[in-house]
């Protein structure tokens, strides 16, 4: 099973997440900010991370795009976290350099099924 | 075994319901400060942006959709904002700011365990629809084509660098696996010399037949959904009867909550108090982290003092030595005991910030109901009290404040005429007194009229018509019940009974209320409440052979004494010059009854504030600074003059807490040197 | 702190009825007791932190478990000759009522004795002296071999004149 970090600076929904992976038997680490998500990524390398995309401080895209420069991290998956997704977002997303992103509200059946495209 | 998302949710709602108190008191704050501000600072707007986009996303994922749709109006409107498609507005602003109150009651009502529609909702977002001016009308979902089960013929044209989205083609190929029987032929024509190979980069394409009854166009464009940017993906219909379309994402700008959240059961929820009350009487308290590994530290010593004396369970004779070590630990293991009971009290300590946060609110609605401009200051936000007590502090202020601002507060033209600014202030403050915390609002209105009181009270037949008025009369008569000088009852404050309830509950938790008033200044009142338990910042000290603690609040400077800066005047009376000040001196020892007590050499003076003035008390030498529970004296003893309380120091010895205004008024009572405490 | 128990007027109910639990310690020799009821600890004596403006009689305050609690030299307060605190001298702590308030206070006696029950028929009014102890005597208990003075916690306190 996987290693993954959920990134999100609501820690209810965080942990919706987190549970939700863990009942599939991936191990989560939870970070509560873009940056003490950077830090643990600096010592750390997962197979996955996912973040929420409106955190106060550092936003979602701007993690990623300091993910994408950390060497370990070039090509790891990085899904966002969010809402809704329109082309606009989308394009910024992907321009970060985000794998792709889950839409909330989810259900665990559909994220787990979600992530099986980049997790072995 | 995976959870069900039903017993996720309701573990994680009671969380979900806190951190969106917290996100509304933001939101609260956010608006406020745009409207008072009238400029739309970005920053401000992001915060609130963000605060409604949280609750409602929060909303949508634990099953609550109504809370989501009312979000979801509020957060357009702050994307209107935070895109400069529209400005703030007063009417916009009011509006958001009703939306807070709904959110609130819905989030209660959800919390209670509530499953009844909310009222109000459906008119309130059409009217901020109205606002918005556009038509937030919900485009029609883009109905995917083609649901009927199809074979496909896809290509597959990576981009060389899509292995740097994280993207694994070889991943999605798998994906479309499960959807039915493929067939995957790989194009390695692009793949160079072993040597050139860059690892980084993808070099292949496939082509794929894909055959089955799960086969759809949807669920083949899904696998590629996160690529099309990184990869060209060709779909063809093996039947040519069905034309390939070419359906790209839906171009909604606003979606409404996706039909996948199954709503959580709230009556079937357990709700955690079960009378649907306010999360401030029971359940959970946000504890800083602080607090919890003080108390994980306490924790393991007791361990410690445990196994120590544990050790001497074994022994069954107990000679001197052994009975000296059981000593030493039962001593040990009462003082780790009473640091752990401390600490735990600690932990109901609440910020009284808690309930200073209505306020502005509270401030911003009356003012505007009354006409009147006020501004608010706080203060003393971090004074800690017990969390008990916040709780029955929270009506009597709002009842004052209420008050200040109906009664005390003039209007702007009243003010202006009166040669004050138009706009009233109204301050809140707590702080620490010894072992009491002091709420205060003051205001710089109108002050009490003494006589119109007086007068009040005879029409009441609280005063008989010859009798002479007391000489604390405002203070004896406006608690009194269906007290009120004002002529007219506003439903604001309602009437008098007001403050005779204010002082019946500040007393029933053991504390008193108090008056002070300037007719035409305006009028300040004080609830003075003991604390469970006081900590505060102390100066340890050395007088004589007994150790005491000083406030570090009240403590200016502490300098060695140097003899010819000390000028006698009077007789005995001592004063320092210390740089352009005269600081009387005051022998320490003597007035805590130590009359042996002898300057020396070595003697320090500590400079303390004593009212408005400053003394300088002369001690023998600076202990360590720490923090200090206080314990009052009152409690098995008496009040004594100069103290303010006790503590308990490490060693398990009681220090005695000075009290540096009191010494003040002691020294200046007594004209010769030697000075006894009464 | 736990509620006092409910103790009954002894000085207006007839004596012979009801018995008396005691824990009883010497002082100049003479032996005294009060209420079991009344009995929180017995400790050892530890020099207290002296109070500033206090009756001579209060010595200081000690720390109990995170109370702070006023001790009271019993000898001084009965007007007794002082006595150097040796090997035997113990601190009764008591729950007094003072004031309308429920407090804990000690005092220094020269040594314990015993719990004691005495019963009814023992039990007599305090004779009419012209000494500080009268205010702070309840009672007097005749046994075969020795008398007990049974002293009024509540009155140990301070004068409840007032």
């Amino acid at each position: 099973m996987a290693n993954i970090m959920t990134v999100d600076d609501s820690v209810s929904l965080r942990k919706l997440v987190a549970s939700a992976l863990q009942g599939a038997g991936h191990t989560v680490s939870e970070a509560d900010s873009g940056q003490s998500a950077l830090n643990v990524a600096k010592t750390k390398v997962f197979d996955l991370v996912i973040s929420d995309l409106n955190m106060p401080g550092m936003d979602g895209l701007t993690l990623v795009g300091h993910l994408r420069k950390l060497p370990a991290y070039r090509s790891i998956p990085i899904l966002i976290l969010t809402t809704e997704m329109d082309p606009q977002k989308k394009q910024a997303a992907k321009a970060a350099g985000a794998t792709g992103w889950l839409v909330k509200p989810f259900d665990p059946v559909q994220l787990l099924a979600t992530i099986r495209k980049v997790l072995d | 075994m995976t959870k069900s998302l039903t017993d996720i949710q309701t573990e994680l709602l009671g969380t979900f319901f806190e951190e969106s108190f917290e996100g509304l008191q933001q939101l609260e704050s956010g608006l406020l400060a745009l409207e008072q501000s009238k400029s739309s600072d970005p920053d401000i707007i992001n915060d609130v942006f963000r605060a409604a986009h949280s609750i409602k996303g929060g909303a949508g994922s634990f099953g609550l959709p109504e809370v989501c749709t009312l979000g979801h109006a509020m957060e357009s409107m702050l994307e209107d904002f935070r895109s400069r498609r529209t400005q703030p507005t007063r009417e916009s602003l009011a509006a958001l700011l009703e939306g807070v109150d709904l959110l609130r009651n819905a989030l209660e009502a959800r919390k209670a365990g509530s499953s009844l529609p909310l009222p109000g909702l459906q008119t309130f977002c059409e009217r901020l629809a109205a606002l918005r001016g556009a038509s937030d009308a919900q485009p029609a979902p883009v109905i995917a084509a083609a649901k009927a089960s199809e074979n496909l013929d896809i290509t597959f044209l990576p981009l060389p660098k899509i292995l740097e989205s994280g993207n694994e083609p070889v991943r999605l190929l798998r994906e479309l696996a499960r959807l039915g029987h493929a067939d995957v032929t790989a194009d390695l024509s692009k793949l160079p010399a072993l040597t050139e190979i860059d690892p980084s980069l993808c070099y292949l394409s496939w082509q794929i037949a894909l055959e089955g009854s799960g086969v759809t166009r949807a669920a083949v464009e899904d696998v590629f959904c996160w690529v099309d940017t990184d990869a060209e993906v060709r779909i063809v219909g093996r039947n040519a009867t069905v034309t390939p379309l070419d359906i790209g994402p839906a171009q909604a700008t606003a979606q409404s909550p996706s039909p996948l959240v199954q709503e959580a059961k709230h009556a079937a929820a357990p709700a955690p108090t079960g009378d649907g009350r306010s999360d401030t009487t029971m359940g959970s308290i946000r504890v800083g982290v602080d607090k919890i590994d003080m108390l994980m530290n306490m924790v393991g010593e007791l361990v410690i003092t445990q196994s120590m004396l544990g050790v001497m369970d074994d022994e069954s004779r107990l000679d001197s030595r052994r009975v000296e070590q059981l000593r030493e630990g039962l001593s040990l293991l009462a003082r780790n005991t009473r640091s752990l009971q401390e600490s735990v009290m600690r932990l109901r300590s609440v910020p009284i910030s808690a309930v200073f946060s209505r306020f502005p609110r509270l401030v911003h609605d009356l003012s505007q109901q009354l006409g009147k401009q006020v501004e608010l200051r706080v203060s003393g936000q971090t004074t800690e009290i017990d969390k008990t007590v916040v709780e029955k502090l929270g009506d009597p202020l709002v009842h004052l404040v209420r008050n200040s601002m109906d009664h005390g507060l003039e209007t702007p033209e009243a003010r202006v005429a009166a040669g004050k600014p138009p706009v009233g202030v109204i301050e809140i403050g707590a702080y620490h007194h010894g072992g009491d915390v002091v709420v205060e609002v003051t205001d710089d209105g109108r002050g009490i009229n003494r006589e119109k009181v007086i007068d009040r009270a005879r029409q009441l037949g609280l005063l008989g018509p010859n009798e002479a008025p007391p000489e604390d009369a405002i203070r004896d008569f406006i608690f009194a019940p269906g007290f009120s000088t004002a002529a007219a009852v506003t439903d604001v404050s309602g009437r008098g009974v007001g403050m005779d309830v204010v002082r019946r509950n500040i007393r029933a938790l053991g504390g008193d209320v108090f008056i002070e008033t300037t007719v035409g200044k305006g009028t300040r009142i004080s609830m003075r409440l003991p604390l469970t338990l006081a900590i505060i910042d102390g100066q340890i000290i050395r007088v004589g052979q007994h150790a005491y603690v000083v406030p570090l609040l009240s403590i200016v400077e502490s300098v060695q004494v140097e003899p010819k800066r000390v000028n006698k005047y009077q007789g005995k009376r001592e004063l320092y010059r210390l740089r352009d000040k005269l600081i009387p001196m005051v022998e320490l020892g003597q007035v805590l009854g130590m009359t042996s007590w002898q300057r020396s050499e070595d003697s320090l003076m500590m400079i303390v504030e004593a009212e408005n003035a400053q003394i300088g008390l002369l001690v023998d030498e600076l202990l360590a600074q720490q923090q200090v529970v206080v314990k009052s004296l009152e409690t098995n003893y008496d009040r004594v003059p100069g103290l303010s309380g006790a503590t308990i120091l490490g060693d398990g010895s009681v220090a005695f807490i000075l009290d540096t205004a009191a010494i003040g008024r002691l020294v200046r009572g007594v004209s010769t040197n030697g000075a006894h405490a009464a | 702190m736990s509620e006092l128990p409910d103790v009954p007027n002894t000085a207006s109910e007839p004596a012979k009825e009801r018995s008396a639990q005691l824990l009883t310690f010497f002082l100049d020799q003479q032996e005294y007791g009060v209420d079991i009821l009344r009995v929180q600890e017995i400790r050892g004596w530890s020099a207290p932190m002296p109070i500033p403006g206090a009756p001579s009689y209060i010595k200081g305050v000690i720390n109990i478990r995170g109370d702070v609690v006023p001790i009271a030299d019993l000898r001084e307060r009965l007007r007794l000759p002082p006595l150097e605190y040796g090997a035997t001298t113990a601190v009764v702590v008591l729950r007094v009522r003072y004031k309308n308030r429920d407090r804990v206070m000690g005092v220094v006696v020269d040594a314990m004795s015993d719990v004691t029950t005495v019963p009814g028929h023992a039990l007599k009014p305090p004779p009419t002296f012209h000494d500080s102890s009268e205010s702070l005597t309840k009672e007097i208990a005749t046994l075969e071999d020795k008398m007990i003075t049974i002293l009024d916690v509540d009155c140990v306190f301070g004068d409840q004149a007032a």
